[in-house]
């Protein structure tokens, strides 16, 4: 029994096609085993273990030290509200406070129905729309009470279904390289000239096809 | 006054500085390849491919382009730190954005992904760089979604790949979304995740990019904004842009500012002139604090940057006036505080960042930052004592030894201590967590004394010998 469904398989075969050794693949093939699931389990890490040509124990390394893998499941809904200065000045705490009430967790925790996790997180890069959260990794700005709460039930009623994805889904559109016009990934040991376009110059600027 | 917000680029406000990076974001359709060809899009690259590659190089070095990610290096200095003959050669693009205060990738990653796209083939084409991997920050969903998708259609157009325009000139991008690390922005660490390992930071030397970077061979790593500039300056020329700002910090860039303005907001700026007091009180721009309200201090370049007060808001955009003033510009991002701001509380929020964030491989950070954060909070809880503000400072001092930078205090004749500060970890990291408490403590002492002061019974009077004063027998 193997973790990945069979287009993932598919799909992670292009990926490790991409990088010029096949561990640089880890931290992309991670991504859509927890994209699969909702989390990393260890049967995945096992499995892209396999794929990279290295141990599980180095895949383990590798996952528990970003932020965004998961090596338990989270809620349908990951909540990360950000509580790094700027937010806070302009009154994350507070958010933090309502959230953890409406939620009835504190940060941290995942709802028993499994719908929401709700999160502390650092800086999300909307610093002038504070305070911000994302939900999924989809940005809401100047959120307050009211629109916490209008939030969350728009999210348990499933009409955001559209716009955010379950937790594990963060791009839905992927980079696709067609094989006639990929130049392809060569082991760096292989390469020892300089490319051709340096050796003599281009030069004719005729256009794209 | 033309100055407006564009409904589709929260954040961003547009006005009539000169724009550069930024000139497409009116357009609701900005992110797309038909506005960027009807737009001068790819022309810069035309225009490079016209040219012998050093040529190219020659331009952008002429440009004094300098490194929009932090550090303000030219970026055509340091593509020429490639040692000659070692091959490949590879780019590497740090779209890892997560410094606090910060956003300006992420817009241009989401508003003008074929731009960053032009400007990564201009910087391979003139260096000989045969890959590129353009590393997005993990969080950042949107921005993946535009720049893969710009990536799809760049590639289907024949601008991306193989003998792109019909020439020889071939060469990938590679789209990859990090997972959640701040030090993943130091670009030895962002080397080390894009190998699928811990994003920790290598020791440098001899680990230098240029020389020994990715998968150990000669690698340039650039920030979005620096690489979003190229397209202009190859369709403009140099000239253009260094008439622009100063002839040290020529050409724009973009600074957010949030906090407590009445207009906060992401604005191009001209570089080298454009001041504080004109960004953050500005028709322009800002627009001042809130009514009834004074400005206490703002962050000047970031998270990491120490803090100015109102006594340095003269000072402008130009690298070399800031760092003897004892801060920097670093990323681009300024916080503003007013005097409703409980400045301890303000500092813990960065603290509380860095401890978080510290990868854990050098002591001095893992374990000054943690503590640091833990003491730092007692002190705002109101359960530390005098004793605690000293500890913070030594602890600090364990990270970064001797004097740390900061800003001048006129009113009570305290001059300013300049960059650079020396260091006991790898990376700027460690002394990043102490730069918002060492400004909190030495700009607005009265707050954290005021907070200490009813504990003074607490502490114990020590005695006996320090332990660096005990004798050692070997």
């Amino acid at each position: 029994m193997s973790f990945f469904t069979e287009e993932n398989r598919t799909l992670a075969d292009e990926i490790i096609g991409r990088y010029p050794k096949r561990r640089s693949a880890m931290i992309p093939l991670l991504h859509v085993a927890q994209g699969q699931a909702g989390w990393v389990s260890p049967e995945a890490m096992v499995e892209i273990a396999d794929l990279v040509d290295t141990t599980p124990a180095e895949v383990l390394g590798t996952c528990s030290f970003y932020e965004m893998f998961k090596r338990e499941p989270v809620g349908k809904y990951l909540v990360n509200v950000c509580v790094t200065m700027s937010c806070a000045l302009a009154g994350a705490t507070e958010l933090m406070e309502h959230a953890e009430e409406r939620l009835g967790v504190r940060a941290g925790g995942t709802t028993p129905d499994g719908m929401f996790t709700l999160a502390s997180a650092e800086c999300q890069a909307a610093c002038t729309e504070a305070p911000c959260l994302q939900v999924n990794y989809r940005y809401r700005y100047r959120v307050d009470a009211d629109g916490f709460d209008q939030l969350i039930d728009e999210l348990a009623s499933g009409s955001l279904d559209d716009e955010i994805p379950p937790h594990g889904i963060t791009a839905r559109v992927r980079q696709h390289i067609p094989v006639d016009r990929a130049v392809g990934a060569l082991p760096p040991e292989s390469v020892d000239e300089q490319p051709v376009w340096l050796a003599a110059p281009a030069g004719n600027g005729a256009g794209a096809a | 006054m033309a100055s407006y917000t564009i409904p589709h680029a929260a954040g961003f406000v547009a006005n009539d500085a000169p724009r550069i990076v930024t000139e497409r974001f009116d357009h609701p359709d900005s992110y797309t390849l038909e506005r960027y060809l009807a737009t001068g899009g790819y022309d810069g690259l035309r225009a490079a491919l016209e040219r012998p590659p050093a040529d190219v190089h020659g331009e952008v070095r002429d440009a004094t382009l300098l490194g929009r990610g932090g550090a303000g290096f030219p970026a055509g200095v340091k593509w020429g730190f490639c040692p000659p003959g070692v091959w490949p050669r590879y780019l590497v693009v740090n779209g890892d954005e997560s410094e606090p205060g910060t956003y300006k990738d992420r817009l241009l990653m989401e508003l003008d992904p074929h731009q960053l796209i032009e400007g990564c083939l201009i910087a391979c084409y003139a260096v000989g760089l045969s890959q590129c991997f353009l590393y997005i920050r993990g969080e950042m969903a949107l921005a993946q979604e535009r720049v893969a998708q710009a990536l799809n259609d760049a590639y289907e157009a024949g601008w991306v790949g193989r003998n792109i325009c019909g020439t020889d000139f071939s060469v990938d991008i590679v789209l990859h979304s990090g997972a959640g690390a701040y030090v993943v922005g130091e670009e030895t660490a962002l080397i080390e995740s894009l190998e699928g390992n811990r994003g920790m930071p290598r020791l440098k030397p001899p680990y230098f990019p240029a020389a020994i970077g990715l998968y150990g061979q000669p690698t340039i790593v650039n920030n979005v904004e620096t690489l979003a500039n190229l397209p202009w300056i190859m369709r403009n020329g140099a000239a253009a842009f260094t008439a622009i700002g100063t002839p040290t910090s020529p050409g724009t860039r973009m600074i957010a500012v949030s906090g407590h303005v009445q207009r906060p907001g992401v604005y191009e700026i001209t570089n080298g002139t454009t001041t504080f007091r004109d960004l953050i009180y500005g028709a322009d721009y800002c627009r001042g604090t809130r009514p009834g309200r004074e400005l206490k201090a703002f962050v000047p370049g970031g998270g990491s940057a120490p803090w100015f007060t109102p006594a340095q808001l003269d000072l402008p955009f130009e690298a070399s006036e800031i760092g003897p003033q004892g801060s920097m510009l670093g990323s681009g991002a300024v916080m503003v505080m007013d005097d409703t701001t409980d400045i301890p509380a303000a500092a813990l929020t960065l603290t509380k960042f860095y401890a978080h964030e510290s990868c854990g491989k050098c002591v001095p950070c893992r374990e000054g930052a943690t503590w640091l954060e833990r003491v730092l909070r007692r002190v705002c809880e109101g359960t530390g004592t005098p004793r605690d503000l000293d500890v913070l400072l030594e602890v600090g001092a364990s990270i970064s030894p001797g004097d740390f930078p900061h800003a001048a205090v006129p009113e009570r004749g305290l001059e300013a201590k300049p960059f650079p500060y020396q260091m006991t970890t790898i990376c700027f990291v460690g002394p990043s967590a102490f730069a918002p408490l060492h400004s909190a403590l030495t700009l607005f002492p009265e707050e954290f004394e005021a907070r200490v002061a009813a504990n003074a019974h607490l502490d114990t009077e020590l005695s006996g010998t320090a332990p660096s004063e005990v004798p050692v027998s070997v």
